[in-house]
């Protein structure tokens, strides 16, 4: 086998996507953290988590904080897709409904279903290509829960501003939704997305794609046939070859990615702690 | 015709002569029920006719009735003598009697009790029943042991009716004959009676000698055996006065070799050596601490009543134990009717008399910071018997406990033992020194019921804005139980407001009444926030205030339509009508009261589940096929490395 250092890879991420995904780990466990404290302030472990975090006002700083940043992240990647628009793909229609779209095609119903087949051994591992539908529906859940948490989040932080506008308790109702779809977020990014992309059986036990953006060619061939037949076709192939990131690196992407990675599963098993045994 | 008319309309007009009342009331059967009792109403008009009231008719005295039918209705008012003796009746309300009968006391004697009623004839007359040979019998009644007053109320004197019939006085009046002997309104007045500490009675120290001069005029000039006619004025207060000497109720006729100076007991009783015969406990006195206390004016003999001073030892004829109560009498009275006088009524050996808080020879002033009733000593001093294990304590069944030492904690012990603050409460600013009653008892200080009243001695302002809110008793009719003081603040671990524990307790403290509101608070961002254990959130007084809590609808509340927008603000500055609007206690639970937050929370909860279904089973799905590329995979990679090996061979 090749070793790791030699082994030619292939870039599918580039640099500000891998480090606006590194921002959103960091801004999305802080907030979830200092949320769930107050969601389940019920609980022993909030109420510990809430001195480790500084007191709940500290907490609050924080939440706010990592709430920038999102919004941050959020404003930067549609402007990186502007300005993508301007350099690759020329237009917007082009961006949008080109081979790479993040919008939904008919291509990802078919993918789905066959993947259905695949699963129930009614057929084979589809073609996957540039990205899946779960990808997709990963991305489109950011932005779902980007607008339902940050606008009830702002309503929250601003209460005095929006009541000028809407009745007080919208304020409650706001309550409600921000603090369930976030549980609805952080439920499933650190389960479902965990296992998704990083933690399938074939990647175990760790996907470091996200992180170093770029994956080996033998394993990329494997995975995305379609996509590698396509690149390979048009020579785009040769120009997203790379050398694989020195170990240094690839180790402390591992101790970040590790950490990020036990945090999530800590909070899930807090939530269900408390959903399940100190309810109410 | 007209004319019989006309008399008959006399008649009935006229109708109140006294013959019209004996018309019935002569006939001796005639009765009526008073307190489940026959009572009979007859009167001997025999016996009227020869009072001194003859002359008078029925209604001048029964003035109720007069113009009314007869049969005249019952009952009838009380006749008021006042209307005529004016001044003996001024007299008699001043007096301990008066006072009683105001307070309602049903052993208290009014004016029939000594005079009769329609049987009155003058004092003077022999034939009265308050004739000077009488009233030993009329006093008596009341005033001899085995007699409800006696035995029921506080009387300093004991054996009154039996002494005063063996002394002189006694012998001059009932065996002589000698009207003018003393009897007991000589001494006493007839209507103003006091007790001795009052010093308008004419038993008082200071005006002993007055009364008793007004016979023994002479008394000065021919009373020289002891005091030899200078002491008298020179040092008045070491003196004794005649009491002290000739006991009241016995003066005997005997000639008194021995003084009854302070000096005079401690010939004896200063010396190291002297001891009671019966225990062997010592009897030595030092002088020293008795002129440094509150009695260095009192005399000896005047705690130690009942001695002798014809005898050689003229304390052998001491029966009774000191009784403070003979000077100190209304606090004796107090203390009579507390816990502690009662347990002393029922001779149980745990109980505190007045000695074992206030001293004996030493006793101080509670402003004496040796005292063990100043201030700062009272917790100690209760701490003797009520601290945990002690006599008190262990007999004790209510719910507090560790009382000293969570006192010393309170804010109250550490304004007095640490600060030094002797204003601070001590144990018996709310349990009344002289009157500790449990706090079941209705008239308790620490009786729900009088405990704001208790607390508002020092907390004024408090409790004027408590009474008039929805927890006082004063304002909320419900037959549910209000809170008091000590239900929020504790009796015994009060702590400051102001700190992070009493904070986050109170909405404990109000949820055992208002469960539902309370947990719905846990409900919402400040709740939450509190359940943290952070403070610096709203918690129930913030919004509803804390001792001036009133229903919402109160214009005067702090949460009134007027008053809630600047309410939020105290924390929000920027807080609007609508933003008041935010629901505080709202909860998701509740379909009926908050249907959008009802319907929003199982919204949110159908995303929820369906999300994690579709994603769960996709993921579950998923699992088995990943495990078999794992498979593949490795399996492709041993094979690739044996490769390279085959090739080497």
């Amino acid at each position: 086998m090749n070793s790791p250092e030699t082994e030619r890879q292939v870039v599918r991420f580039t640099r500000l996507e891998r480090v606006l995904h590194i921002i959103m780990i960091v801004s999305f466990i802080s907030l979830a953290l200092t949320g769930m404290t107050l969601k389940f302030s019920y609980t022993g472990w909030a109420n510990v988590l809430s001195r480790i975090l500084g007191g709940y006002e500290s907490a609050g700083y924080i939440h706010r904080i990592a709430a920038v940043f999102m919004f941050g992240i959020f404003v930067t990647h549609l402007y990186n897709l502007l300005t993508k628009k301007r350099k690759e793909a020329g237009s917007l229609r082009a961006l949008l409904l080109g081979p790479d779209t993040m919008l939904p095609t008919k291509n990802d119903l078919q993918e789905f279903i066959a993947s259905m087949k695949w699963f129930l051994n009614l057929g084979p591992r589809p073609q996957y290509g540039r990205w899946t539908y779960w990808e997709k529906f990963d991305y489109f859940a950011v932005f779902w829960g980007v607008f339902v948490i940050g606008s009830t989040g702002l309503m929250l932080w601003f209460p005095e501003i929006f009541t000028l506008l809407m009745p007080g308790w919208f304020i409650n109702v706001a309550t409600i939704i921000h603090s369930d779809e976030a549980l609805l977020a952080v439920g499933f990014i650190f389960t479902v997305h965990f296992f998704n992309t990083h933690l399938r059986p074939e990647k175990f036990p760790m996907d470091l794609v996200i992180f170093t953006g770029r994956v080996p060619l033998e394993e990329f061939k494997e995975e995305r046939p379609k996509e590698y037949e396509e690149l390979k076709n048009s020579g785009e192939l040769e120009n997203l070859m790379a050398e694989p990131y020195p170990d240094i690196v690839l180790r402390a992407v591992k101790v970040f990615a590790w950490t990020a990675l036990s945090l999530g599963f800590l909070l899930v098993v807090m939530i269900i702690y408390a959903m399940v045994f100190a309810y109410r | 015709m007209a004319i019989l008319l006309a008399i008959a309309a006399c008649g009935i007009a006229f109708g109140q002569e006294n013959s019209d009342c004996f018309a019935c009331h002569e006939d001796a059967s005639l009765t009526t029920e008073r307190r489940g009792k026959a009572v009979s109403l007859y009167i001997d008009q025999a016996i009227f006719s020869k009072s001194v009231h003859a002359d008078l008719s029925c209604v001048t005295c029964h003035s109720d009735l007069e113009g009314k039918e007869m049969p005249h209705e019952v009952p009838v008012a009380p006749v008021q003598c006042g209307t005529c003796h004016t001044s003996e009746e001024d007299l008699h309300k001043e007096s301990l009697h008066g006072k009683a009968v105001a307070r309602g006391d049903a052993l208290a004697p009014n004016c029939q009790s000594c005079h009769g009623s329609h049987a009155i004839v003058p004092v003077r007359s022999r034939e009265s029943v308050v004739a000077p040979v009488k009233i030993p019998f009329v006093c008596g009644r009341c005033h001899q042991e085995g007699t409800r007053v006696q035995r029921e109320r506080e009387i300093p004197q004991s054996r009154i009716l039996e002494n005063y019939s063996e002394s002189i006085h006694a012998e001059g009046l009932l065996k002589k004959g000698l009207v003018v002997s003393a009897n007991c309104a000589s001494c006493h007045t007839p209507h103003l009676i006091l007790p001795h500490t009052d010093p308008r009675s004419s038993i008082a120290r200071a005006n002993i000698a007055n009364t008793c001069t007004a016979c023994h005029t002479q008394i000065e000039e021919v009373h020289r055996k002891i005091i030899k006619g200078e002491l008298w004025e020179k040092q008045e207060h070491v003196l004794p006065a005649c009491v002290d000497c000739h006991q009241p109720h016995k003066a005997r006729k005997v000639f008194y070799d021995q003084g009854m100076a302070d000096k005079d007991c401690l010939r004896c009783h200063e010396r190291a050596s002297i001891r009671a015969s019966d225990d062997g406990r010592s009897l030595t006195v030092k002088a020293d601490p008795l002129t440094h206390s509150m009695h260095q004016k009192v005399s000896c003999s005047q705690c130690h009543a009942g001695v002798n001073a014809s005898r050689h030892r003229p304390c052998e004829t001491i029966v009774q134990k000191v009784d403070c109560a003979s000077c100190h009498a209304e606090v004796g009275q107090q203390f009579q009717r507390s816990m502690h006088g009662r347990l002393i009524a029922n001779n149980d050996p745990n109980a505190p008399t007045c000695k074992e808080c206030h001293g004996t020879h030493e006793v101080k002033g509670r402003t004496d910071p040796k005292s063990p009733i100043f201030a700062i000593n009272i917790p100690v001093l209760c701490g003797k018997c009520h601290q945990e294990g002690k006599k008190a304590a262990v007999r004790y069944t209510g719910s507090e406990h560790e009382i000293i030492s969570h006192y010393t904690e309170s804010i109250h012990g550490k304004g007095l033992l640490k600060s030094g603050l002797t204003v601070t409460a001590t144990c018996s600013d709310c349990h009344p020194a002289h009157n500790v009653l449990p706090m079941s008892d209705p008239a308790s200080s620490v009786n729900p019921q009088n405990v704001p009243a208790t607390c508002g001695k020092c907390h004024h302002g408090i409790q004027e804005q408590f009474v008039t809110s929805i927890h006082s008793t004063m304002v909320n009719k419900t037959d549910k139980e209000l809170p008091v003081c000590n239900d929020c603040h504790t009796a015994h671990t009060i702590r400051r407001t102001d700190i992070e524990g009493f904070k986050l307790d109170i909405m404990t403290k109000c949820g055992r009444c208002h469960e539902k509101i309370a947990n719905t608070y846990f409900d919402t961002y400040h709740g939450k926030v509190s359940q943290l254990g952070y403070t610096k959130t709203a918690k129930c007084y913030d919004c509803h205030g804390a001792h001036d809590i009133l229903p919402i609808s109160d214009p005067r509340s702090h949460l009134s339509h007027d008053n809630v927008v600047s309410t939020c603000q105290k924390c929000h500055p920027g807080a609007n009508r609508r933003f008041a609007g935010y629901l505080t206690h709202a909860t998701h639970h509740d379909p009926d009261k908050y249907p959008f937050l009802f319907w929003t929370f199982w919204g949110m909860t159908g995303l929820l589940i369906g999300t994690f279904v579709i994603g769960g089973v996709h993921t579950l799905l998923w699992l088995p096929r990943a495990m078999q590329l794992r498979r593949a995979r490795q399996k492709k990679l041993q094979a690739d490395n044996e490769e390279p090996k085959k090739q080497d061979e």
